[in-house]
């Protein structure tokens, strides 16, 4: 077996696994990426809106800052977020951006004189300043005091995933592509590497690593209905899940996207409500200002989403043959912004739905979006429970995001926390020595070449990987998905219990040689079910509503009880993740209060 | 009326050393807005589990998925079956490496691209953590992004007629690349920085005008065009050396 050998081991090649990469090349140190697809092809690129920083160049972002964004990235979390973390995130957000326009991205700039920009389904005219003209502009996002984003036309992913990865060629990191991870290498209380599997020939390798970076991105893919690229399957949380020593953070904080597209969950942006598109219901009726007043389609992702159910739950929703959806109108917008600014909404509405948004309403529904939940580190972005493992970008729980994360933060924090996790990993690296045992690495390659020789020979038995992972989707949607009540996760919980048994006996029908992605799903889907597990049993004991999880039975956020965090782990033999919990934050700047959006009530702590 | 859909599809596996190139046949019954994303993973799921293509956005965002439909490449995850005939056929793309049926290796090609066209901002001003950043018009801005949407599908390479005939040439992907760092003010290579990068047969004198290239780019970059202004640019740059004032 080939054994590779490095000082860091990112799993994940995306935009957080490639920003602690080139911090950690640049301090002189050798590291290898391991890639399900070619680096640029991971899902940061996917992004459209862009990164929240507070620049306060535009003039709708004028008098702006570091604590502005720090009120609304905590309040957006309903204070599920670390605070401290939270305050490092914004004071660096700024100097990132920047560093990202030297590196080559293209971020839209500040235009002096007078524009018209869209509110709420309305124009009104703004005058950017002539002394800011050729900085940084900013764009209105959800939930947000100011206007915030950075971007670049509607592909601020793409442009900045780019940017990064020509940096990193620039540096000489390796990327290894269509490289997949299958287990940890650890004693139970360091962390050694990794074995990866080639998803070109199917031969294991081993990679023995001084730190091992987990940035593999988020567990979406456990939904049917995901906005997530397809690879989005969890593989890096389960790596850690399964050491027994890890723990994962809040994973049932899962965030759903109000507008994704109907049927083929694709996520049109934030953006086009930001720069003014409206939801409009089956009579055509724009209700978002009936639930929420004053920041009607721009309240936070969670509230959106829950008023648009809350809403289709009144008989108001428009019947289609994929089920029942709303509207999304950006007509309004005229052409040119629409080709220009919007051209990726119009191009996915154009192929992949077949309408012209100049014309006509695109069909959105909630949609599994983006997950809050991950490996859990602390402010430096090495995980609970082992040396040597850190996390980073929406794999991690670091904890920026708490109950719900705000669109735009997201992206800018797998660039921020990227550079801060990276610093930190470069600076471990310094003087830490560690030793390898062959007998680790042939033990664990032993394990997992003994498990897929088992899944190819059908000797566990011939359960259907699709039929297994189809069981998983029904559960989470009934009993996991925008509205809980414990009824129905105390049937999940159980009945994905039976489904973890029956992943165990998975046998393929066909024959696994080569690039096949029958057993690429089959090493995988366990793995995802006690990721699907973690979401269930978590969101059943958390007896209250906070941000993205939202409780029939307790419609109240609970501060009295259940201002924590939840941290799961898997005990080896165990058929349900072991809960502890923390508190949400030590360090307190915010004391927690009213969000002033998405009502509900609070029981203070 | 719900057509009754005929899948030719390219099967070989050259991890198995029986597997022997083919077309393999597969009926579908074809449902509404169903796209070739759509297709694919029901052949997969319900009917051959072996069967091997990529996709991973499915949002024709991230370039994986492009291939030979019915003669031309494309992104098979924006083509609707709709707008095309009963009878698909669907073949990997040349010039990359096989990887299995419909699966090739574009990464690797893609790597040594950057490579070879040192895609990277080249400059010696240092970034400054304490400072404003650097002024750019937002028109020059909006202009490198124009050349910077290329998503390395690989369509362009795999319907170039150079490109499939010697394996060294840049190909259409690396000339847009070149000039995405042409157009960026803040590189600050020459026009002899690039004329070293593209000035040869395996670079922009190779190219036999054919343009097919643009005609199948997915995300229509001006191809055509920049392959035009790099000529020009270069010629210049060659006509520059060999007369004397111009040295």
């Amino acid at each position: 077996m080939q054994i590779i050998h490095t000082d860091l081991l990112t799993i994940g090649a995306g935009l957080a696994g490639e920003r602690c990469a080139i911090e950690v090349a640049g301090a002189g140190f050798s590291v290898v990426c391991l890639s399900l697809v070619p680096a640029r092809r991971s899902h940061s690129v996917a992004a459209q809106g862009g990164m929240q920083a507070a620049l306060g160049n535009a003039i709708m972002g004028d008098g702006d800052s570091p604590d502005v964004h720090f009120l609304d990235t905590v309040k957006g979390s309903d204070w599920g977020a670390d605070q401290e973390v939270a305050r490092m995130f914004v004071e660096a957000a700024p100097i990132e951006m920047r560093r990202l326009a030297h590196w080559g991205v293209p971020w839209n700039r500040v235009v002096a004189g007078t524009h018209t920009y869209w509110k709420g389904g309305k124009p009104f005219d703004a005058t950017e300043k002539a002394e800011n003209h050729g900085l940084i502009h900013s764009r209105a996002f959800g939930g947000t005091a100011k206007w915030r984003t950075c971007y670049a036309s509607d592909g601020a992913g793409h442009a900045v995933l780019y940017t990064m990865d020509n940096r990193a060629a620039q540096l000489g990191v390796t990327v290894h592509d269509r490289s997949e991870a299958v287990s940890l290498i650890h004693d139970g209380e360091t962390c050694h590497g990794a074995i990866v599997r080639c998803l070109r020939t199917g031969e294991l390798r081993a990679y023995l690593a001084r730190a091992t970076l987990i940035a593999s991105g988020g567990y979406g893919r456990i939904y049917r209905a995901s906005t997530n690229a397809i690879i989005c399957e969890g593989t890096g949380l389960s790596l850690a899940l399964d050491t027994g020593v890890a723990k994962l953070g809040n994973m049932e904080a899962v965030q759903f996207h109000p507008t994704g597209t109907v049927p083929t969950d694709i996520l049109v942006t934030e953006g086009c409500r930001g720069d003014g598109g409206t939801l409009l219901d089956r009579d055509e009726y724009r209700f978002m200002p009936d639930y929420e007043p004053d920041k009607a389609e721009l309240a936070s992702r969670d509230v959106v989403s829950r008023r648009m159910i809350e809403h289709m739950r009144t008989g108001k929703g428009v019947q289609s043959p994929y089920g029942e959806h709303l509207w999304l109108d950006i007509r309004h917008l005229g052409e040119k912004h629409i080709r220009t600014k919007l051209r990726e909404v119009d191009e996915i509405c154009q192929n992949f739905l077949g309408i012209d948004p100049l014309h006509q309403l695109i069909p959105v529904r909630p949609t599994q979006h983006y997950s809050m939940g991950g490996v859990r580190t602390d402010k430096t972005g090495a995980a609970y429970g082992l040396k040597g493992l850190f996390s980073a970008g929406e794999s991690a729980c670091w904890d920026l995001h708490g109950f719900n994360r705000l669109g735009g933060n997201s992206l800018a924090e797998t660039v921020v926390a990227g550079g801060i996790v990276g610093r930190n990993i470069a600076e471990f690296l310094q003087g830490y020595d560690t030793a390898f045992s062959t007998a680790q690495v042939r033990e664990a390659a032993a394990r997992d070449e003994a498990r897929i020789g088992r899944i190819v020979s059908g000797a566990d038995g011939k359960e259907s990987v699709y039929a297994v992972r189809e069981a998983m989707y029904d559960i989470l949607e009934r009993a996991a998905y925008v509205f809980r009540n414990g009824t129905d996760l105390a049937w999940g919980v159980q009945a994905l219990q039976e489904v973890h048994e029956r992943a165990q006996r998975i046998g393929l029908a066909s024959d696994g040689v080569g690039a096949n992605a029958e057993l690429a799903l089959a090493i995988r889907l366990p793995g995802m079910v006690r990721l699907a597990l973690c979401v269930c049993h978590g969101a059943l004991m958390r007896t209250e509503s906070r941000g993205s999880h939202t409780r029939e039975d307790f419609p109240e956020r609970n501060d009295r009880d259940w201002l924590n965090r939840t941290l799961a782990s898997w005990r080896p033999g165990a058929d349900l993740p072991h809960l502890d919990y923390e508190p949400a934050t030590t360090h307190v700047e915010l004391p927690p209060g009213d969000r002033g959006y998405g009502g509900g009530k609070i029981i203070s702590a | 009326m719900q057509r009754s859909l005929t899948f030719n599809i390219f099967r070989h596996n050259p991890q198995d050393p029986a597997s022997v190139p083919r077309m393999d046949t597969f009926r579908l019954d074809e449902t509404d807005s169903m796209t070739l994303f759509i297709a694919l993973h029901r052949l997969r799921e319900e009917q051959d589990p072996s069967l091997k293509f990529d996709f991973c956005c499915r949002a024709g965002v991230c370039g994986s998925c492009a291939m030979v439909i019915n003669g031309r490449p494309g992104l098979a995850c924006h083509t609707k079956t709709r707008d095309l005939p009963a009878a698909i056929t669907l073949l990997p793309l040349p010039v990359f490496r096989l990887v299995g049926d419909l699966a090739v290796d574009t990464g690797t090609w893609f790597r040594a691209m950057y490579q070879r066209t040192e895609s990277w901002i080249h400059t010696r001003a240092e970034f400054d953590p304490a400072a404003q950043e650097a002024r750019m018009e937002n028109e020059v801005a909006n202009a490198i992004y124009e050349l910077d949407r290329c998503i390395e599908c690989g369509c362009c390479v795999a319907a170039c007629g150079t490109a499939n005939l010697r394996p060294d040439f840049l190909a259409p992907a690396g000339f847009i690349r070149v000039a995405r760092f042409a157009a960026d003010p803040r590189d600050q290579r020459t026009d002899a920085d690039f004329y070293e990068i593209i000035g040869s047969d395996e670079g922009i004198f190779g190219c036999m005008g054919l343009l097919a290239c643009e005609d199948v780019c997915p995300k229509h970059l001006p191809l055509q065009n920049q392959l035009g202004y790099l000529r020009r640019k270069m010629g210049l740059t060659v006509l520059k050396r060999l007369l004397p004032f111009g040295r």
